[in-house]
């Protein structure tokens, strides 16, 4: 690993002032020589494995700014503190009432230890699994940009089928960003020129020709909050994750599924789809198709098509686009027998 | 203006393991698991696979249930720190999870136990032991090779209503 200095600023605009002192405006965050680090469960690894590089590291956890530990609650919505931990708002009440979504999203992430340290906006922001960009012998444009991708013909039955492009297929592999994809959710930020608000839909990015650049922040940037708007049908959603083992592994496939119904009929759905795509993947198509319509097997069928109509798949991950349309007809059936 | 540190210059950390001090001198890079193994001497705590993947190196950090394979030790300065070796009174008497893993014979080769045990008092204290299936889905993080995984679901379960509102 390399060495780093080791710093715990006492506030964000320290933590801030210290990042734009040390990296640089083309640095991409994830590339920086001075990051930022709250739970540690992704960038620790990732510092062990050659895959991260800081030589500074700036410790989130001393901040003393207000409402960055906090769940707030309203009928507006839900402000969730940067630093509060998976595992926390997982357990939490009006969470678990408002956004079964949410809680979902989070209990069904990673292990018990893991969700006491990752903090909610580290989560978000977690880096790809795929085993080419975590060993560094391997080509791979996301760790190092133009270098190839050594996935494209390997052995990628864990890489998506959505959003990919030619120089990355790599899969984002979190639960938590599809259920606020879904919810329209929006990241508060603060960096060196202003504080600024994301929408959840803008925060990551397909990888096109740059799969090294992850997100839209800045490598001064800190997410502050997450916050989802008040949404009174969201008590009506579920998170259905298919995996290779009942627990404690990622996503072959996933839904989000957030259902305003009148009798029968879809009066707007919400749909994210995980572990098929590069990135949190809004599936607007199949909200489309289901718009108006009486949910059933046929209808929730027909939204999975259309969620999948643009999948590529590659050699070992085809069976992925039967695997995402069976989870999310069935997510979607399950959701419409929900009682709330 | 205070001197700008460099990589490499080990740091001078107080932690705080099973309610004693220890000040040590660190590379920032050392994690939790290796002050704990190599620095202090506590081998309680086992390395497994290194990358926050099987759960042998779980330890209680403000009383929850953590990794310290992927905390850096630089971070807990000033926390409380529990292992295994702490859990038993100063007379010997085991913690009652420690005695049910050993009146159900909750292990094989035992690699493992010390983060299962840690892990499992997390777990009960979370709330999170309600049923069988509960505390299989929240003792997921905790991989036993020997599969001793039904005599475990039965020690968390005897511990549980052992330690209810203690």
């Amino acid at each position: 690993m390399r060495p780093f200095v080791y710093e715990q600023p006492a506030d964000i605009a320290s933590a801030v002032a210290i990042a734009s002192r040390f990296t640089t405006n083309d640095d991409q965050p994830t590339r920086a020589k001075a990051q930022f680090i709250a739970g540690g469960t992704n960038l620790a690894d990732y510092m062990k494995l050659g895959v991260a590089e800081p030589n500074r590291l700036l410790d989130l956890n001393r901040l003393k700014d207000a409402g960055l530990r906090q769940i707030q609650v309203s009928d507006d919505g839900i402000r969730f503190g940067a630093l509060v931990r998976m595992g926390e708002a997982a357990d939490h009440a009006e969470v678990k009432r408002r956004y079964p979504v949410i809680a979902d999203s989070l209990r069904l992430a990673a292990s018990g230890q893991i969700r006491n340290m990752a903090s909610l906006a580290g989560n978000v922001l977690q880096r790809t699994r795929c085993e080419y960009f975590r060993e560094t012998s391997w080509n791979c444009n996301k760790r190092v940009p133009g270098s190839g991708c050594a996935a494209l013909d390997g052995f990628n039955r864990q890489h998506a089928v959505l959003g990919a492009s030619d120089a990355c297929i790599a899969t984002y592999h979190g639960d938590f960003a599809q259920a606020l994809i879904a919810l329209d959710a929006v990241v508060h930020a603060e960096g060196s020129r202003s504080a600024r608000k994301i929408p959840f839909a803008k925060l990551h990015r397909q990888p096109g020709n740059t799969p090294h650049v992850e997100t839209a922040l800045a490598q001064d940037e800190i997410i502050t909050a997450i916050e989802v708007p008040g949404l009174p049908w969201a008590r009506r959603s579920l998170y259905l994750k298919i995996r290779d083992r009942e627990s404690y592994a990622f996503s072959l496939a996933s839904a989000a599924v957030v259902l305003d119904l009148a009798g029968d009929s879809v009066r707007e759905a919400r749909i994210a789809l995980g572990g098929v795509a590069t990135v949190p993947w809004r599936a607007r198509a199949a909200e489309d198709a289901l718009q108006g319509k009486k949910l059933d097997e046929a209808s929730a069928e027909a939204a999975a098509e259309a969620a999948f109509a643009d999948a590529a798949p590659r050699k070992h991950n085809a069976f992925k686009i039967e695997l995402g349309k069976r989870t999310l007809a069935r997510a979607l059936l399950e959701t419409r027998d929900m009682k709330v | 203006m205070s001197v700008e540190p460099k990589p490499r210059q080990p740091v001078v950390t107080s932690l705080k393991i099973n309610k004693r001090s220890y000040d040590i001198s660190l590379d920032t890079r050392t994690s939790l698991l290796d002050a704990l193994r190599d620095h202090i001497g506590l081998t309680g705590t086992k390395k497994g696979c290194d990358h926050g993947q099987c759960g042998a190196c779980t330890v209680l950090v403000d009383g929850k249930r953590v990794l310290s394979c992927l905390s850096f030790a630089v971070m807990n300065e000033g926390k409380d720190i529990t292992t295994i070796e702490g859990l038993a009174s100063r007379d010997g008497k085991l913690h009652p999870m420690q005695r049910a893993f050993i009146d159900h014979d909750a292990f094989q080769c035992g690699y493992c136990t010390p983060g299962q045990i840690l892990s499992a008092i997390g777990c009960v204290n979370e709330g999170h032991a309600e049923s069988e299936d509960d505390i299989r889905e929240y003792m997921s993080g905790n991989i036993c090779r020997c599969a001793a995984y039904p005599n475990i679901v039965a020690a968390v379960l005897q511990a549980r209503d052992e330690t209810k509102g203690a």
